[in-house]
């Protein structure tokens, strides 16, 4: 089982590491912005008007907190099924090892 | 990938509504067929749901300097085929473009095509050309869900193209474009989103065996090895 664990940890670690690495990599030099937003920037600046409009647009703060609540929500209810399955394989009969 | 509301022609917005409209209402049906006729799914529907949720809403940053979003369809469309996630696809990009201000309706049919129908088809894809050339289930996986991540934006590239092809270039012009925008930033993003998908199916193959034998995902093992995967 060690050796999973070892596998698991260096998965995470290569995850963390691919996202932080270009944050330092660069010395906080780059703003990163989003590629969404540059693609409507470069195309508003070529004259397109967009021709309809968000029917609600939330202010910069609650627009980073609606989005924090999709990824509490998607990760409360991964975290819900991962926890559910493992604690039903604990329980089942025969379950020794682990 | 998200294309803002309101920033392609009609036209182009009606046609790709046209165009994800079938899968997305296959993909509802599929969604109802497998929770009526295999109750026990509903555990894993909701993971591969709530790993879309998750991943879409974070912006991550690349080595170009930029930031995007990775897409999470890849393990959903492995587990339970692509039309399931043309559904629970666009149930996210509907929840962005209503109260996030994030994509758009009149864009919905647009996105909905390239997140929630090309990218968990070329994952699948992948998944399964990796599978029959013989790659383990992870190997697998993590093409499967890079290669979902990844072609969802290509797929944004070519319909922004469509819409504003280049005045001199035309349209391979304007495709280079795009492509340049979201293609080089998303690459690092779909390979930290394969390896997620790698540590997922890593916690299922231990802990919901029984669901991946039946999904075919794991061949039926007469002798359980804890954790060989």
């Amino acid at each position: 089982m060690t050796r999973r664990r070892i596998v698991t940890a260096l998965l995470v670690l290569a995850v963390v590491a691919l996202f932080v690495l270009p944050l330092l990599l660069d010395g906080g030099t780059s703003e990163y912005g989003g590629t969404d937003a540059a693609v409507t920037e470069e195309l508003e600046a070529d004259g397109y008007a967009p021709w309809f409009d968000s029917l609600f647009s939330p202010s910069g703060e609650v627009e980073s907190g609606l989005f924090a609540l999709q990824a509490a929500l998607g990760g409360g209810v991964l975290g819900y099924v991962l926890g559910r399955l493992r604690g039903r394989r604990a329980a089942a009969p025969g379950a020794g090892e682990q | 990938m998200h294309i803002a509301e309101g920033f392609l022609p009609a036209g182009h917005a009606a046609a790709w509504t046209v165009a994800a409209a079938p899968f997305v209402v296959h993909g509802a049906r599929a969604v109802v067929k497998e929770v009526r006729e295999n109750p026990d799914s509903t555990l894993l529907l909701g993971a591969a749901g709530a790993f879309t949720f998750v991943l879409s809403a974070i912006k991550l940053p690349s080595v170009t300097g930029s930031s995007s979003h990775p897409t999470g369809t890849g393990p959903g469309a492995v587990l339970f085929r692509p039309p399931v996630m043309a559904l629970l696809g666009t149930v996210v990009l509907l929840f962005q473009a209503l109260l996030l201000a994030h994509g758009g309706l009149t864009t919905l049919g647009a996105n909905a095509f390239a997140f929630a129908v090309v990218g968990p088809w070329a994952g699948y894809g992948a998944y399964r050309l990796a599978r029959g050339a013989g790659a383990g289930l992870l190997p697998a996986v993590f093409a499967a869900v890079a290669l979902a991540d990844l072609a969802t934006y290509v797929t944004t590239s070519v319909q922004l193209a469509l819409a504003f092809p280049d005045a001199e270039s035309g349209v391979a012009g304007a495709l280079l474009k795009f492509l340049g925008v979201f293609a080089l930033t998303q690459i690092p993003l779909a390979i930290g989103e394969g390896l997620l998908g790698v540590l997922l199916f890593r916690a299922l193959t231990t802990n919901a065996r029984p669901e991946l034998e039946r999904l075919g995902i794991l061949a039926p093992a007469p002798t359980p090895t804890g954790g060989s995967a």
